[in-house]
């Protein structure tokens, strides 16, 4: 089968690989029919996402149809149009139980490295680096599904892909980074990052009934989305203060809830600034730029919540504990526990009430991936979301 | 902790034991330091050196330092150091038996000739207890011991159940191939080594409650010395199972030992921390996670060198 696989630093390829087969009883094999280029894999692309190797095969938000189960499982059968999670969980464990997938205590073969650096370790992910399992990802003819049994969800043929594929993880994560906000009536809500995730989340923040949403980006055309389809108000970063701007437009409170939509890879307004923590990363003297972040917890009202939906991997240089820790902030935070989240929110597009692909700016067939991760990256022809089509 | 703590190979984890040759030494130093400081005169006569002016300090000098020997030995702590002090003293004692050989004829002469083959006796009995005595003391420090716990999310019954199979095992321990019950106590193992080395040995059930704890050692005689117990405690707030394993096994020295190193790897702790997530992942998922990049499930060597993560090619599956 072709398949998109990691070759290195800035560098994807389609290359022809062996078919996947069961390897597990719980697994399916599903062909692929649509699947999106995160901006979390343009960390994987940048390379900051540790372990790595050549031809790794990305990707973890991808739909399709069932053409082989295991023995063990019942609930789905060849033929089934199904939305993958992109966090693998066997649903059997104490966090699963809890609704936690995405730390799955089962689901990483690898969790040994993962707990050196990170304490304990996180489910496995597809095509999400070794330290998260070492799974091939979904940007491909065929995928292998572990726990197809727990994770997989039907799709009824009246959603089209383009709305079902949003399931795998961008509406989701965004929808939690919402609900983590407990909005409640007459909340003002802000968002860093006007990407995939930025703008479905502050579209849920709406749904979820906050009074206003403020969208922090700098580029015009993502604004402009978050205006016409998150009913948002927002901030270009690059023309104005961002602290100044929060507080005038809440009259000196600050937000009551802020959402990072943005990790690992942020930019500042500021080029000095911007220069310091680049150049640290650089040298790996930190592995983020965190500056997304940092403005957050400073925005945030007093006893707020700071919402972190934005992909982080490693380590945060400055952050700012004392104004978090003094003006009693909640953090709240995680990879999306999306198995939670995939019915309810397919229900919410079956009734009409959001349509997630507005963020959909580019349809490419599979083969040209490497063509979407370059203009994904670059921001160019006014790019938000990248969906391949198989 | 309960009672069935004690039920481990003494061997393995008890306290240091007490080797018998250099106790002794310390008794026979005490006896002739104590005759050498009460009787210098008598020992003088028996060892043929009544003659020289110097033997009224030397003896009763050599007689002090035996009961140094005697004090480290008796005590019996650190019995390697302590016996190598006494074939230093020996090496000391022929010496001197040498030079006083050399200047006498006679019946002195025979009995400084008899005196220095019963010292040399006794040297040979001294380097024999200081190499016995460092040999086990290594072979102690060798033993590995580990206790690791996982939280497993079914209950103590059904985790016991599991362990309690014995041929179960291989399912989750990576280094062994096979087990097979004989009876329901006794058992035979078989480890892979590496380069297709096998190591086989025999185990039996020495405590066994059901439910809550089962302890296993390796026959006498195995080139291994092997034991382990595990405990099934009821985790709080009821989620499931602490699963606790206490393991003890003296790899042996040579290349046997190197075999075993390497079946362990560089950290026998993570291979079995590795084996503890694969009894989790069996009871609760029902077998061993596989991805494409860790095709074969947990291991800490293939964490180290993973294929890519893309399907596996038709000749691995």
């Amino acid at each position: 089968m072709k398949a998109t696989a990691w070759m290195g630093t800035d560098s994807v390829k389609v290359i022809n690989v062996p078919d996947p087969t069961i390897m597990n009883a719980r697994d399916a094999i599903v062909r692929i029919t649509s699947t999106a280029i995160c901006g979390s894999d343009l960390h994987l692309y940048h390379g900051y996402i540790p372990d790595m190797r050549k031809g790794d095969i990305l990707g973890h938000e991808f739909m399709g149809e069932v053409v082989e189960v295991g023995p063990q499982v019942r609930n789905l059968k060849p033929g089934d149009r199904v939305v993958v999670p992109f966090p693998i969980a066997c649903g059997r464990c104490n966090s699963c139980q809890r609704g936690l997938y995405s730390v799955c205590e089962n689901s990483n073969p690898n969790a040994g490295i993962a707990e050196k650096i990170m304490g304990h370790s996180p489910a496995g992910i597809f095509g999400y680096s070794h330290l998260l399992g070492g799974y091939a990802g979904g940007q491909a003819e065929y995928a292998r599904v572990p726990f197809a049994d727990v994770g997989p969800i039907k799709v009824p043929d009246d959603v089209p892909d383009d709305q079902a594929v949003m399931l795998a993880d961008v509406f989701p994560t965004a929808f939690m980074g919402a609900e983590m906000c407990d909005i409640k009536p007459g909340d003002v809500i802000a968002v860093w990052g006007a990407g995939p995730v930025g703008l479905l989340a502050a579209a849920s923040a709406r749904m979820l009934g906050a009074e206003r949403v403020i969208v922090i980006d700098r580029y015009p055309y993502r604004l402009r989305l978050a205006r016409e389809h998150a009913g948002a108000e927002t901030i270009n970063y690059e023309d104005s203060d961002v602290l100044d701007t929060l507080n005038a437009m809440t009259a000196g409170r600050g937000p009551d809830a802020c959402i990072d939509a943005v990790g690992l890879e942020g930019h500042h307004g500021n080029a000095a600034m911007y220069a310091y923590d680049r150049a640290k990363q650089a040298v790996r003297l930190e592995t983020e730029r965190p500056f997304a972040l940092r403005q957050a917890i400073l925005a945030c009202r007093s006893g707020g919540v700071v919402s972190v939906i934005g992909a982080y991997g490693g380590f945060v240089d400055k952050f700012p504990m004392g104004a978090f820790m003094n003006r009693s902030l909640i953090m709240r935070t995680g990879q999306c526990h999306v198995q939670r989240y995939t019915r309810p929110l397919l229900d919410r597009i079956q009734r009409g009430d959001i349509d997630p692909s507005f963020i959909i700016s580019h349809r490419l067939p599979l083969k040209d991936a490497p063509k979407g991760y370059k203009i994904f990256q670059k921001k160019q022809d006014d790019c938000t979301k990248v969906v391949l089509k198989v | 902790m309960d009672e069935a703590d004690e039920v481990l190979l003494p061997e393995l984890d008890g306290p240091e034991p007490k080797p018998l040759l250099p106790r002794a030494l310390g008794w026979l130093s005490l006896a002739l330091g104590v005759g050498a400081l009460a009787a210098p005169g008598r020992l003088a006569q028996l060892t043929g050196v009544d003659d020289s002016p110097l033997a009224p300090t030397v003896i009763p000098a050599v007689g002090a330092r035996e009961l140094v020997h005697a004090a480290g030995l008796i005590r019996g702590r650190r019995p390697a150091g302590w016996a190598w002090t006494r074939v230093a003293g020996d090496a000391m004692d022929l010496t001197l038996l040498g030079r006083a050989w050399g200047d006498r004829c006679g019946e002195r002469r025979r009995r400084v000739a008899l005196t220095t083959a019963v010292v040399g006796g006794i040297a040979v009995a001294d380097l024999l207890a200081a190499v016995g005595a460092a040999r086990s003391r290594r072979a102690r420090e060798r033993v590995i011991r580990m206790e690791i716990g996982v939280t497993v999310n079914r209950t103590p019954a059904d985790a016991y159940r599991f362990w309690r199979d014995v041929e179960n095992l291989p399912r989750f321990m990576s280094h062994l191939e096979s087990v097979r019950a004989e009876d329901l106590r006794r058992s035979h193992w078989i480890a892979r080594g590496p380069a297709s080395r096998r190591i086989e040995w025999d185990a039996e059930i020495v405590d066994d409650r059901p439910n809550r704890s089962i302890a296993w050692r390796s026959l006498p005689g195995t080139r291994v010395p092997n034991a382990g117990r595990v405990r099934f405690v009821p985790a709080p707030g009821d989620r499931g199972t602490e699963v606790r394993v206490q393991l003890r096994y003296a790899p042996p020295a040579g290349a046997l030992g190197r075999v075993v190193a390497k079946l362990f790897g560089e950290e026998p702790e993570q291979q079995v921390r590795d084996d503890l997530r694969r009894f989790k992942q069996v009871l609760e998922t029902g077998e061993v996670v596989r991805s494409e990049g860790s095709p074969d499930g947990i291991s800490v060597r293939q964490q180290v060198i993973q294929r890519p993560a893309q399907p596996l090619p038709p000749a691995r599956r």
